[in-house]
């Protein structure tokens, strides 16, 4: 029905719409224009009180908050919408804007309302939204009819990719869409901001939601504000078919697993007969990867909340004697790099300076690996940002710009105190389109116990991680931060597993002989 | 069914929204743009008076930064002496790419038509081709792409509502119009974040840009004095009055000097 509504043009349109909500009892979700003076008081008294500190009391996407963040808050004063169903440089239709709200943009500090507000009130503050802009005084907008989506599989996705490829989508989405195109660095929103050309491999944080058909329609409305263009115009130019950018959807789709990852709190070091031989080793492939989320770190100053880096997948091995990890982690950019000089520059000029100004010059991409000085016994941990003064942790610190692993003990994030000697920790690292790999090995028990924690087979290690992008003017505070999670290695099989059954079969085989032959005796005799 | 339905919905929209039966009108017409424009007057004749000028620029214009087009072998090219972005373009002290328009001084309701023909703006060499360009609210304008590469074309207004389209395929065009006077609306691509362009989107066709000579000229104007007001895009603006009579040209000349 509402498509039937949406269809008919005009005038008749809004009131059938109206007519349509009413008649479910919905007033609320009139046009502003029709809601009451009460109802559009509402909504400003509630708009002033859950969202101005963000987007500011005139709606201009200035509110106190929002020179820490990037992507900014929303400027409602232009009214121009990423999320969509209506044609590039319309306005979002109501349906659009409530889908926000109600559920927030993943991956920036938007979140979602639904569960917080209710539906009266998300509708009040969404009619107070309208009014920053002139522009929804026009009609209202048409969505687009898009269809559905042709069957998928493995042919439509290698389709996908040749469209892909032809579009040259990875001019800023990069070869394998982890956001690493050549263009990435340069690009900038209306507001001449920096922003992110987004990591197609992970679906559960696209802003305008996962699903083939949500893809798709990005595709056709592009994401206004943003770079990223629509391409209804190229269909209707005959320069793409509808099927073809279906297919370019499932592919996209097809990056990225088919949910968000499961987030556990134990990663399991499981036993190998032997370690892989470096982090770009097949044997790597059969081992589960772990997903731990990264976050802005945001306690300590300077407080950064615009991390490029946003998990870590994390693998583990052990043979008796050592451990091995594989961290894998998506970072379009292999610092330092000129070609990131400009966005370092934007994102500088951006930021608010209010903990510090940004460092000028790129630094190292950095991966710290975060452990407790010993094993713990019970259930305590030090603060797991760098631990503190009385409980401090071991770093084993690698950054890329001399691709090494430094050993150290810090008090406090930032601080370092490097130890002297040889390392204990042998390193491989590689840099592939968008993501880096690191393998870490080190002996379970150093022989110097000051070394760090004594890994053991059958018990746990609280392990945390931190990632600096230094193009992004990240370093060893300003990053993305885990909170503790725990290593476990699994226990090796003892040999009496695998003899005790064969001695059990051959004790019972011999028995069953000795009481066939008896019995065979007992009848000659 | 759905007529049956738009009555009640119209019945209910009078009780439960305040809404008078007539209320809203025009605002809603058929998603027509410029939804305050009033019923057009008698289109305007053109009158019979013209301005030509010229665009000077003094001191030492700043050197264009250099393109680095490495990753578009198929542009670069077309640049046999490397490409420059054309920021400023200033021969013999005369500067180009002055958007020059009559900013007030016609008479009140006067409105012009439209052309049907389109404003054509060009990307080749993976840069705009003209890089400023008048276009009147609601002529067409043509955006084709001539490289064999993705463009995309957003036009960032604030006055406007903006667009953002993908060309990935030489020979492709695509028609836009503006709904209401703005100078100017910039262009860009994305992909290609040197490539910058500027519209100068205005009501009536008195409106030109400066050639390479520096020369520019404002013709059809009726009989009257104007202020007229030159836009560069690293300059900023300079205004001047004129004064036309019927079947006359008044000269004009603006100048700019190095920041």
């Amino acid at each position: 029905m509402t498509r039937a509504v949406r269809r008919s043009g005009g005038q008749v349109d809004v009131r059938a719409l109206c007519a349509t909500v009413l008649t479910i009892g919905l007033l609320t979700a009139c046009p502003p224009d029709r809601l009451t003076a009460q109802d559009l008081e509402r909504g400003k008294a509630l708009y002033d009180k859950w969202c101005a500190g963000c987007h500011g009391e005139t709606g201009a996407g200035d509110g106190e908050g929002a020179a820490f963040m990037l992507p900014r808050p929303r400027d409602f004063t232009r009214a121009v919408y990423q999320i969509r169903t209506t044609a590039s440089g319309e306005l979002p239709t109501d349906d659009d804007l409530r889908r926000v709200i109600d559920q927030g943009m993943p991956g920036t500090a938007m979140p979602g309302w639904r569960e917080k507000l209710p539906a009266g009130d998300r509708n009040a503050v969404l009619a107070h939204i309208k009014t920053f802009s002139r522009f929804f005084q026009r009609g209202a907008p048409e969505p687009l009819d898009l269809g559905s989506a042709p069957g998928g599989g493995d042919a439509a996705v290698a389709e996908g990719r040749q469209v892909f490829e032809k579009l040259e989508c990875f001019k800023c989405h990069g070869p394998t869409g982890r956001g690493d195109g050549t263009s990435a660095p340069t690009l900038t929103d209306d507001w001449d901001h920096p922003i992110r050309a987004a990591d197609l491999t992970r679906a559960w944080r696209f802003n305008g939601g996962a699903s083939v058909e949500q893809i798709y329609a990005r595709l056709r409305t592009g994401l206004d504000g943003t770079p990223m263009p629509s391409f209804s115009d190229a269909i209707a130019s005959n320069v793409l078919t509808e099927e073809q950018l279906w297919r370019v959807a499932q592919y996209v789709r097809s990056l990225s697993p088919e949910r968000e990852p499961e987030v556990r709190e134990v990663i399991r070091a499981a036993l190998a007969a032997e370690l892989p031989a470096d982090v770009g080793d097949s044997a790597w492939n059969a081992v589960e990867p772990a997903y731990v989320p990264l976050v802005g770190q945001i306690v300590v100053k300077p407080r950064w909340f615009s991390p490029t880096v946003d998990g870590v997948w994390v693998q583990a091995l052990h043979d008796g004697e050592r451990v091995a990890l594989r961290l894998v982690w998506h970072d379009p950019s292999r610092s330092p790099d000129p070609a990131w000089d400009e966005w370092l520059g934007r994102v500088a000029a951006t930021m608010s300076d209010a903990d510090g100004a940004l460092p000028t010059a790129q630094g190292p991409d950095r991966l710290h690996v975060q452990l407790p000085p010993e094993a713990p016994a019970g259930a305590e941990r030090p603060y797991f940002l760098g631990g503190g003064a009385r409980a401090p942790v071991v770093l084993w610190a690698w950054s890329s710009d001399s691709d090494r692993v430094a050993e150290g003990t810090a008090r406090g994030l930032g601080t370092f105190e490097p130890r002297s000697g040889d390392g204990t920790i042998a390193h491989s690292a590689r840099y592939d389109e968008g993501a880096w790999q690191l393998q870490l090995v080190r002996t379970l028990a150093p022989a110097d116990s000051t070394r760090g924690p004594r890994f053991t087979p059958g018990s746990s290690v609280p392990i945390a991680f931190l990632a600096a992008d230094g193009s992004n003017g990240e370093g060893t505070v300003r990053g993305a931060v885990s909170a503790w999670y725990a290593i476990y290695l699994d226990v090796p099989t003892p040999t009496r597993v695998y003899v005790m059954p064969v001695v059990a079969m051959l004790v019972t085989a011999g028995l069953g002989v000795l009481v066939v032959r008896r019995a065979q005796r007992q009848r000659k005799l | 069914m759905r007529r049956m339905m738009l009555a009640v919905g119209t019945v209910a929209l009078c009780v439960a929204c305040g809404g008078g039966g007539g209320g809203g009108g025009g605002d809603q017409a058929g998603g027509a743009e410029g939804g305050d424009q009033a019923a057009p007057a008698a289109a305007a004749a053109l009158g019979t008076a013209s301005v030509s000028g010229n665009v000077l620029f003094t001191g030492t214009a700043p050197a264009n930064p250099a393109i680095d087009m490495a990753e578009e072998p198929a542009c670069r090219d077309k640049h046999p002496e490397g490409p420059r972005d054309p920021e400023v373009v200033v021969t013999d002290g005369k500067l180009a790419n002055v958007f020059v328009y009559v900013k007030s001084g016609l008479p009140a309701g006067q409105t012009f038509p439209a052309p049907s023909a389109p404003a054509v703006i060009d990307q080749d060499g993976c840069l705009y081709h003209p890089r400023v360009l008048g276009v009147m609210v609601g002529q067409p304008l043509e955006i084709r792409n001539s490289d064999p590469v993705l463009h995309n074309i957003k036009a960032v207004p604030t006055v406007n509502r903006g667009f953002n389209i993908s060309q990935p395929q030489a020979g492709m065009t695509t028609t836009r119009t503006f709904s209401d006077p703005e100078v100017m609306v910039p262009l860009e691509c994305n992909v290609h974040g040197w490539m910058n362009a500027f519209l100068g989107v205005v009501a009536h066709p008195f409106f030109a840009v400066s050639g390479t000579d520096g020369t520019f000229t404002i013709g059809g104007l009726p009989a009257g004095t104007y202020e007229l007001e030159a836009w560069h895009e690293k300059f900023g603006t300079r205004t001047a009055s004129v004064t036309v009579t019927d079947g006359g040209t008044a000269t004009v000349e603006f100048s700019f000097a190095a920041n």
